[in-house]
This record gives structure tokens, sequence and C-alpha cells, in this order.
């Protein structure tokens, strides 16, 4: 087509200026660029990122130019944003939410002399494009540890975002790991059908306490769940993607902290060095892309000993929070005694496990 | 001592002038917010205005993306003009948008992977009938029961975001994505694609049918008795009454063809830029129509300017927050200032300033 020709034509234009088209070439400067679904002070998942970002950017100092963009709308809008980086010379741009994996990829296309990395994503359809994404479930099993040892309702709730693999396998990682501790729990997911909105994840939040929940994990990007957590005063809550220690020492008793900053030099190194390749990178605890906040003091002893015996094993290699015997929600067998996951049937995980009630949305 | 006196007709040089004085005072107000940010306020001026069109980088890529964000805007906005121009406020033009998406792509989708050029007409039409039929909701509620349209159609934007997602999880989602929410790329799929007409101009055919549209309102409003009749019942209900005018009736014909405009722009979009139905696939263009619609003063080629000044903001607003590390919020308010300016300056067309003294009684 013409206009991809034209833009190709652009691009390299463009590569020539900025230094070098051939990607086996060291680079002396390079523009690394960034969008975010949500506001990059968003207490959670985009500020992480940012902050990542902020430590990527003090690391290789005058070496590296970056731009970002917050809040954009994962579809036709986050297309334009990308072309419109690549078009100002970014050497390699981020794309820093699930949805915007088509955008990434139809971008891509267009401007093969520069790098595209999406997190959270499963689709590489150019040479171009790398994925990268964490084992937050390794956190949520640690978390999940310490929800189902302080709950005295036995009742957990779950605020959902989209239910898509990456959140299914949070739920059920959760449910397992508690279920392990305390046979008695049960578990309740809400969907809120977006990844930042402060006042549906309240909503959310709110619907699970009246339910007599009091121990609310979340896999949403702000923090609105604390806040209604912290209203209702005997509720149990964790810090999401972010630490959120503001909610310390209680309801906030612990936290899973993603830290993409060791990936972020790495690959824009990998920019500086003309030795970038296409990946599909998928980091847990054990190499630090996944940490456990602090435990409060308000976590019992035993209880705090118990979660560190489950995060050593994770980090250890020897306990992974999905080994069998495990069943799906219907009975159907899914692993045999001792069997652990495949990273596969992980990614594409849509059911849930034996024990959690309640349906997928459909 | 300043009087305003209201002109019996509005000045025509003042409605011709307000528009651009109005951008000159943004310009300078947001200069200045900008500067207090600490960025250099031409710059970002520039960038604003000036870079989309001319900067040799962008231009040739973001000139045609001011079609493809203006064309929804304008296609939605003239439908709402002709309801509003008679006193129906269909403030649901996101849901019908979305309505006709769905209808639209459940025609595409029955027909997958057929090929044929029948296919697109019908999802056209589709999308048409869906969005009349959501719009007409609150337009029989109201001839039927009197209930407030304002109200009615605002609360079914919600019922359709719901729809769309239930679409995007459900009965709508690509069997081959993985169980990833999302329905199959209408545009990769040649039956269903809605591509540019002329590779490189933005020119889809949802911005054909808005510059049609445009010209059409125009006729309808000078040349024709139904225009007519919708100016007379906004400006003198009763006279209109005796006249002959039904109100049923027009409430109907305004809610429906709106809606239908409406439905069409989400069709054209779900084939086009958008791609797919997935749960963020309405990204406001429902409620930005309705500012397109009140600052081009319900005039169609007031609504053809005022689409295509509001996606330059919206373009160059991005280019400004990724080129000079402004944040959103700024750009936001930059445009809510553009609507202030435009508003407030609408009293001189309306009014005469008068500086006199005060009568004093002898």
């Amino acid at each position: 087509m013409m206009r991809k020709t034209l833009l190709a034509t652009a691009a390299l234009g463009l590569g020539l200026a900025f230094g070098g088209t051939a990607s086996a070439q060291a680079l002396d400067k390079a523009k690394a660029c960034f969008i975010y679904v949500g506001p990059k002070n968003d207490g959670g998942w985009s500020q992480y990122h940012h902050e990542a970002v902020e430590k990527m950017q003090a690391h290789y100092g005058d070496k590296v130019e970056v731009q970002y963009q917050e809040s954009v709308p994962e579809g036709a809008d986050a297309e334009r944003v990308m072309s419109q980086m690549a078009l100002s010379g970014c050497n390699i741009i981020f794309a820093t939410s699930f949805g915007f994996m088509d955008a990434t990829n139809n971008v891509a296309g267009k401007f093969p002399n520069v790098k595209f990395e999406h997190a959270t994503g499963y689709k590489r359809e150019h040479a171009n494009v790398s994925t990268y994404n964490a084992r937050f479930y390794e956190g949520r099993a640690v978390t999940a540890t310490i929800g189902g040892l302080m709950t005295k309702s036995n009742k957990l709730g779950y605020i959902g975002s989209y239910p898509i693999p990456e959140v299914i396998m949070g739920i059920n990682a959760v449910y397992l790991a508690a279920k392990k501790v305390n046979p008695e729990v049960e578990l309740s997911v809400v969907w809120a059908f977006s990844w930042f909105d402060p006042a549906k994840e309240a909503d959310a939040a709110k619907a699970l306490i009246d339910q007599g929940v009091d121990v609310i994990f979340s896999h949403t990007d702000s923090t609105a769940p604390l806040i209604e957590a912290q209203k209702a005063g005997n509720v149990t809550g964790f810090g999401q993607a972010a630490d959120m220690p503001e909610f310390g020492p209680y309801p906030r008793v612990s936290s899973i902290i993603d830290d993409w900053a060791p990936y972020y030099i790495e690959r824009v190194g990998a920019v500086l060095e003309g030795k970038w390749e296409q990946s599909d990178r998928w980091d847990g605890i054990a190499s630090g892309e996944v940490k456990i906040g602090e435990f409060s003091s308000a976590v019992p002893d035993d209880v705090k000993a118990k979660a560190q015996e489950v995060m050593d094993g994770i980090v250890a290699g020897t306990l992974h929070p999905f080994t069998g015997p495990l069943n799906k929600q219907d009975g159907t067998q899914f692993l045999k005694e001792g069997e652990t996951i495949s990273d596969a049937d992980l990614a594409g995980m849509m059911f849930y496990v034996e024990g959690i009630k309640g349906d997928i949305p459909k | 001592m300043i009087r305003l006196e209201k002109r019996p007709t509005p000045s025509r040089t003042w409605v011709a002038v307000t528009p651009v004085l109005a951008v000159l005072l943004t310009m300078i107000a947001g200069g200045l917010m900008f500067w207090a940010l600490g960025k250099n306020p031409f710059e970002a001026i520039r960038t604003i205005f000036w870079d989309p069109l001319f900067n040799e980088q962008f231009a040739a890529y973001s000139r045609p993306q001011l079609l493809v964000k203006a064309g929804p805007l304008i296609l939605i906005a003239i439908g709402l003009s002709l309801g509003f121009r008679a006193g129906i406020w269909n403030i649901g033009a996101e849901g019908q948008y979305i309505m006709g998406a769905i209808a639209g792509a459940a025609v595409g989708l029955y027909f997958y992977p057929e090929p044929g050029w029948h296919i697109f007409p019908l999802m056209v039409a589709a999308g048409l009938v869906g969005g009349m039929l959501w719009g007409l909701i609150p337009g029989l509620l109201k001839v039927w029961f009197g209930t407030n349209e304002i109200l009615v159609s605002l609360l079914l934007v919600y019922v359709a975001e719901s729809l769309l997602a239930a679409m995007a999880i459900g009965k709508m989602k690509n069997p081959d994505g993985g169980g990833f929410p999302g329905s199959r790329n209408f545009a990769k799929y040649e039956a269903s694609a809605n591509p540019e007409l002329i590779a490189g101009t933005g020119m889809h055919l949802g911005v054909v049918t808005a510059f049609i549209a445009v010209i059409a309102a125009y006729v309808l409003l000078q040349r024709h008795m139904l225009g007519y009749n919708i100016r007379l019942t906004g400006q003198a209900p009763r006279a209109a009454r005796f006249s002959g005018v039904s109100p049923a009736a027009l409430v109907l014909i305004c809610m429906g063809a709106s809606g239908a405009l409406a439905g069409m722009a989400g069709l054209f979009e779900v084939t086009g830029p958008g791609g797919q139905i997935s749960i963020d696939f309405a990204s406001g263009y429902g409620f930005t129509a309705v500012i397109v619609a009140l600052l081009g003063r319900l005039n169609p080629i007031g609504i053809l300017l005022a689409g295509l000044l509001l996606a330059l903001t919206y373009i160059g607003g991005e280019l400004a927050q990724f080129m000079l590390s402004l944040p959103k919020a700024s750009i936001q308010a930059f445009q809510g200032m553009l609507l202030f300016f435009l508003l407030a300056l609408d009293l001189l067309s309306n009014y005469r300033i008068r500086l006199a003294r005060r009568e004093v009684a002898r």
C-alpha cells in the first residue's frame, strides 16, 4: 500500500537522520518512548512503569532521551500516538498495556526499523516486536497465604479488570494459595471491566465488603480498593502493582510490586549496543521483576513466617503455585499429582480451578 | 458603567469574528498555562496547531489523521444538531454509536469468511438501523410517557457499554483469539473492511458520509419544509404547533435520524480505524460530538469546522504531550478553554455592549 511505503520511507529517512538504520548498529544516543494506559501518577500500574522509566533514564543519563504519553486509549488512538512517536524518531517504543496489542503490531509493521515492546501481550507479528510480562501469580501466592490466614469471615474478594488469562491465573493463584493454608476460604470475584477506574473499583470493593468479605485482592490499577478497605476498618488489602505504603500498616499488609526497571535498562541498552533481538520475557520473584512489599506490623509473626516460606519456595524453584493434583471448576482433571502447569497452559488459562464459585463472564 | 443590550438579531460580523477571536484568546490563556508549567508557550502552541498540519516530520501522517478523527465527530454532530435545533436533546449518541457498531459487526461476523460486495452495504444498513432503534427508545418513551429524553438517552449509553463488553468477551469474541476479549478484525477481512479510498489521505467511507451529511443537513435546513419545521419548533414551539407541526413526529424523526447517523459512524469506525469490537471500542466520540455540535452553533458548516478544529487539538495535543512532556490534563484544560471562550464570546453576537453613564434623575 502506498501509505505504508510512504511511512516506511519517512521512517527510513528519520532513521538516517538519527544515526543508522541497520538494527545491528550501535547508537551513541537512543530515544526511548512509552505509552501508558492510565495517568503516570495513578499510584499503581502506570506509575510503576513510569518510575522504572525514570530509573532507566537516570541509569543512562544523556545517552537516552525519554518521551512518554499517559492515559492513551486502547484502539485507534494508541495506533496514532505510536505512529507519531515513531515518526518523531523514537528508536524503541514500549506499549505498557494489554489492550495496545493490535495497535503495537500494526504500527510495528509500518516502521521496521523501530523496536516495539508490548507488555503482557502475546502477539509478535513482526520481527521488531517483543513481548514482556511478569509472573504476578507468584506474588499472589504469597499475598494470598497472608490473606487466607488473616481472614476471620473466611470470605475473600477479588476485583478483576477484564476476564483475560492474565487476570484469571491471578484469581486461581489466590484461591489455591489461600485454600492451602485455610481450607474454609471462599472467593468472590467482581469485574470492573477497566484497568483504571477508581469509582468502579471502589464500587466493586464496597459490594464485596457488603457480602462479608474481609480480605480484598485486586487486579486493577488504582488505590481505590484500599481506600474502601480503610473506610471499612476491618478489611485487609494489598498494594497492587505498587507498594502503596500510605495505606499501611493496615489495611495494606503487604503488596505485589512490579519492578520493570531492570528490563527497561536491559532492552534500551540492547538498542544502544545494536544488539536488540525479538524476545518473549516472563520473569518472576526470583529475578526481581516481581517484588513482595514489606509485611506490615499488622501481620502476626506466624503468618509472616508462612508467607516467607512460600516466597522462599518460589525463589528456590521448589514450589510452583500451580501444582497438581488440580481440577478445573467443572471437576475435570487438569494436573496430575505432582505435575506443574506449563507456561503455555498458564498463558491461555481461561477457566477457574475447582472450588471457585461463579462463572467467568462470557 | 457597562450595560448589555440585546440585539434584535445576532450580529453577523461578531458571529464570524468570535471563533477566530476565541482561538486567539485560547492561545494566550493556554500559553500562559503552559508557561506556568515551565514550558515554552510558543513551542507548545506551535506543536498543537501548526505541527500536525505543516511539520515535515509529522504532517504527512497527521493531516490524514485529522479526517479520521473528525469524520465520526462531524457525522454524529450533524445528527444531533437537528434535534438540538428543535429543542430535542439526544445526549446518548455514544450509546447509539456503540449499538450501530455492534449491529453492523453482527452482520459482518454472520457472513465471515464469505467474500462478496454485498456484505459491507448490509453492514452499513445494519449499523444505521441499530443506531436508529437505540435512538428511538428515548424518543418513543418521550412521546408515549413524557419521559425526559436527556436522561433516558444518557442512561442507555451505560446499557450499550455493558452490551459492548458482553459482546467483546462473549458472543462476538474472536474464536482464534486465544481466549482474549475482542472480535475478529474487520479491517483485515476484505468484505467487511472500510479502508482508505485513496491511500494516504485518511478518507474512508465514514469521512465521505460525514461530508455528505453536512451538505444534506444544509439543504434540509435551508430548503426543505422539515428543516423549516425543525427550526420553527426550536424558536417558537407554540407557533409551530399552530402551523400543524406534530411535536411527536418531530421527536421521533430527530431521535431516529441522530441515532442513525451515530450508528453509521460507529459502523464505519469498527470496520476501519477501530478494527474490532473490543471493550474499549467506544472512545467518547458520542459525547465529544455534543461539544462539536454546540461549538459549530448547530450550523452544518460550523459543525464541519468545529469537528476539524477539535480533531486538530486532539492530534496536536497528543504531539505536545510526548514531544514536550506536557501532562494530559493540561491538554484537556486547553480544550476546555477553547470551548469556554467560544461560548463566552457568543455574548458579543447576541448582545451589544454599551458604555454609558448612569442616568441621573433631573
